[in-house]
């Protein structure tokens, strides 16, 4: 065949996150999609309006609320779902918190990270969703890099790494037994580089975190962390007003900014191409250990 | 630029972590907060450098017993090419995280111990990436450096190599001499094997082509969701969506619907908003057909003009995978490509003695055993057999007890 038939890295992994989420469609009862308002989830919802437009997606967006979020990211997630005229489901991790199945973490680190695992297990059990598709990429961290695609995790949300079922070809098997549910990962096969690329390629809008801006920060652990009422500071801490951008948007207490004067999205890709720190470097809560991502997939994790 | 999959075959002894952890220290896609984990990690090599292996094993059990246990993909980049790595473990207790390491590779390394030579471990090696159907092998030689970079040495190992690769039926494979620990010959030109003149590692993976079939008459589209908004603008749209998985398809082609036998003609493709004349192997498209007909998930269209076999009764290869021996009273689930049903184990022909290629005709197929079997369907199967058609050719057994994925079949003749 010519090379010119041959398709581009890009359309390659397009079409294989759409074959993924086409087979989420077929071969599950009640599926839901992970919203975070993040790029990654973002750009699965851009996916899915390939895959199944002009008919409706065959499941709902699910957001899990930490009530610690920045702004922009609910502003941002609200006019998405309005535009594409796509149902919501949002789980509240304060809810869990007044009903006392959570305890709020104390001290300087505090961050309700930890918590959303409890809340995400209770929606899933609530709606009965057998699968949750995940923004989670293989290159983010170690633990991740085993994950299959179709991902089993048990009643209590659980991942074993161990009992991994043997994933061939692109025969993807999503029989599970009542209670169990199925994590599944489109852009298992993406790079942070490969989601900004794709981003820039198909104007996909972004949340305005992602770009420079200034904001008052700490820092904390070596790390920038936008000052917000949900950070416990105290009189060590130094406000100072920088120009920074956030490489991955969850909630305010446990996202850190970068140092960057890049508005524009070339100058993103351009920072990241050059950039020598990976993006979960950017996150407080990768820090405390080097298993902690394994630790946290193990417990019902995203 | 395109994406190039391979998977490394070989053991920890031969190099292999070494040999990845080199590629991507050397290509520069080992980023400044993972070298300082790795530095944390403090694991050092004999003379002090950095242990390079560290950056492939994954998950904590491993990391204590210091081996792979399972297939980690690993993702890298230069300006001329996207590669995904399988990185799997290559010990024979291991053999169906190969297996599967391998049927999401289209190239495969396989790593010799330069002191050592063709082994059992390379015979098996070989024999899977053959059993799996990849185009492509480069047999890298590594630890050149303990052998004194000798051309001799090199040679025999290339000579015997090529015996085997005729045994098991490998065509296409190139010989690369190399030392990852050192760097010899991965990303950089060996300065102490002048008398090697071909490419290093990453330059041959970089260029070299893996064949796509795309030929019109190999057209094969699995259907796995039908598109029907059933809005008052779009009462009557009925889009069958699905990934061409070998060939192309375009506006116009006669295709037959299988396995009802029904034949249409391509209307229009769509992608997103596009609507292109042709969709060629690999893209995820929106088909619809000039006739109104009953196309759920689980139907193949076809090119008219050459059809696939439509059978219940197939011989074909078997990888069993599961701790639990295969069953052969049990009716397992068979899912091919959208299709799922159930099948029963007909015919137990033989197993192969992975080490030694030998013909063994035990019919207890446990964890890692390879053979062949016939297999019964419960409904008829639209399939090509995997030597001419890989995409249309295979299929995994699930166990309804368990839902584990407990077998890979490799589709090789019409048994009815």
């Amino acid at each position: 065949m010519s090379n010119k038939e041959q398709l581009d890295y890009l359309d390659e992994l397009e079409a294989e996150a759409i074959y993924i989420l086409r087979e989420v469609a077929g071969q599950f009862e009640k599926p839901a999609l992970l919203f975070s308002g993040g790029k990654d989830s973002i750009t699965l919802v851009y996916l899915a309006l390939k895959a199944f437009r002009p008919g409706k997606f065959p499941f709902p967006l699910v957001h899990i609320d930490t009530g610690h979020n920045f702004d922009e990211a609910i502003i941002y997630r609200d006019n998405l779902i309005e535009r594409i005229g796509e149902k919501l489901i949002v789980g509240y991790v304060q809810d869990d918190i007044d009903a006392g199945r959570v305890v709020e973490q104390k001290g300087k680190n505090a961050s309700r990270n930890q918590l959303q695992t409890v809340t995400l297990l209770n929606t899933i059990a609530k709606h009965q969703f057998d699968a949750c598709i995940g923004g989670a990429r293989r290159d983010e961290e170690k633990a991740r890099a085993k994950e299959r695609i179709f991902s089993v995790r048990d009643e209590f949300g659980q991942w074993d790494p161990k009992r991994q079922r043997p994933e061939l070809w692109n025969l993807y098997n999503g029989k599970i037994h009542k209670g169990e549910n199925v994590r599944v990962f489109p852009i298992s096969n993406w790079t942070e580089l490969d989601v900004w690329n794709y981003i820039r390629r198909e104007n996909i809008p972004l949340p305005s975190l992602y770009f420079s801006h200034e904001r008052d920060v700490i820092t904390r652990n070596g790390v920038y962390m936008a000052a917000s009422p949900f950070l416990n500071m105290d009189e060590e801490d130094i406000v100072e007003r920088k120009s920074v951008r956030f490489r991955t948007v969850g909630d305010m207490s446990c996202t850190a900014a970068v140092e960057s004067y890049a508005d524009q999205i070339d100058d993103i890709i351009n920072e990241i191409s050059e950039s020598r720190i990976s993006e979960r470097g950017a996150r407080m809560d990768d820090k405390v250990s080097e298993a902690a991502m394994e630790e946290r997939k193990k417990g019902g994790y995203f | 630029m395109n994406i190039l999959k391979f998977i490394t075959a070989g053991s920890v002894d031969d190099g292999k972590s070494t040999l990845i952890g080199r590629l991507l220290y050397d290509s520069e896609a080992i980023l400044v907060d993972q070298l300082e984990a790795l530095q944390r990690a403090n694991r050092k090599n004999d003379d002090g450098t950095i242990d390079l292996a560290i950056l492939t094993d994954g998950l904590k059990a491993e990391r204590e017993q210091g081996i792979t246990i399972d297939v980690a993909y690993k993702y890298f980049q230069t300006e001329k090419r996207k590669f995904i790595i399988a990185d799997a473990p290559g010990h024979i207790q291991y053999t169906r995280n190969m297996v599967t390491g391998a049927s999401n590779s289209d190239l495969a390394i396989i790593l010799i111990d330069a002191r050592k030579g063709v082994i059992e471990q390379t015979i098996r090696h070989s024999f899977l990436v053959s059993l799996l159907g990849l185009p492509q092998v480069v047999v890298a030689v590594n630890k050149m450096d303990m052998v004194d970079f000798s051309q001799d040495v090199f040679e025999k190992i290339v000579e015997d190599y090529k015996k085997l690769a005729e045994k098991v039926g490998l065509k296409s494979v190139a010989y690369i001499p190399v030392s990852a620990l050192k760097g010899d010959n991965i990303v950089y030109q060996s300065v102490r094997m002048p008398w090697y003149l071909g490419e290093s590692l990453l330059p041959y993976l970089e260029a070299v082509e893996i064949p796509v079939d795309t030929q019109r008459d190999h057209g094969r589209f699995p259907v796995q969701w039908v598109v029907r908004p059933q809005t008052d603008e779009l009462h009557d749209y009925r889009g069958y969506a699905g990934r061409v998985a070998s060939g192309s398809l375009r506006v116009n082609d006669k295709v037959t619907i299988l396995p009802s036998g029904f034949n249409s003609t391509i209307s229009r493709i769509e992608l997103a908003e596009k609507a292109p004349d042709v969709a060629v192997a690999g893209m995820s498209v929106t088909v619809h057909l000039e006739d109104d007909i009953d196309i759920s998930r689980g139907d193949i269209l076809v090119s008219a003009h050459n059809q696939p076999i439509v059978s219940q009764q197939i011989e074909t290869d078997l990888c069993w995978m599961d701790t639990k021996p295969l069953d052969t009273s049990h009716t397992y689930f068979i899912q091919h490509n959208s299709k799922l049903t159930r099948c029963r184990i007909q015919e137990i022909l033989y197993k192969v003695n992975i080490n030694n290629l030998e013909k063994d005709y035990d019919e207890n197929f446990k964890l890692n055993d390879i053979g062949r079997i016939i297999i019964k369907t419960a409904d008829p199967l639209a399939f090509d057999l995997f030597q001419d058609n890989k995409a249309n050719g295979r299929a995994i057994l699930i166990d309804g007890r368990t839902n584990v994925t407990v077998g890979a079949l490799m589709f090789r003749a019409n048994a009815d």
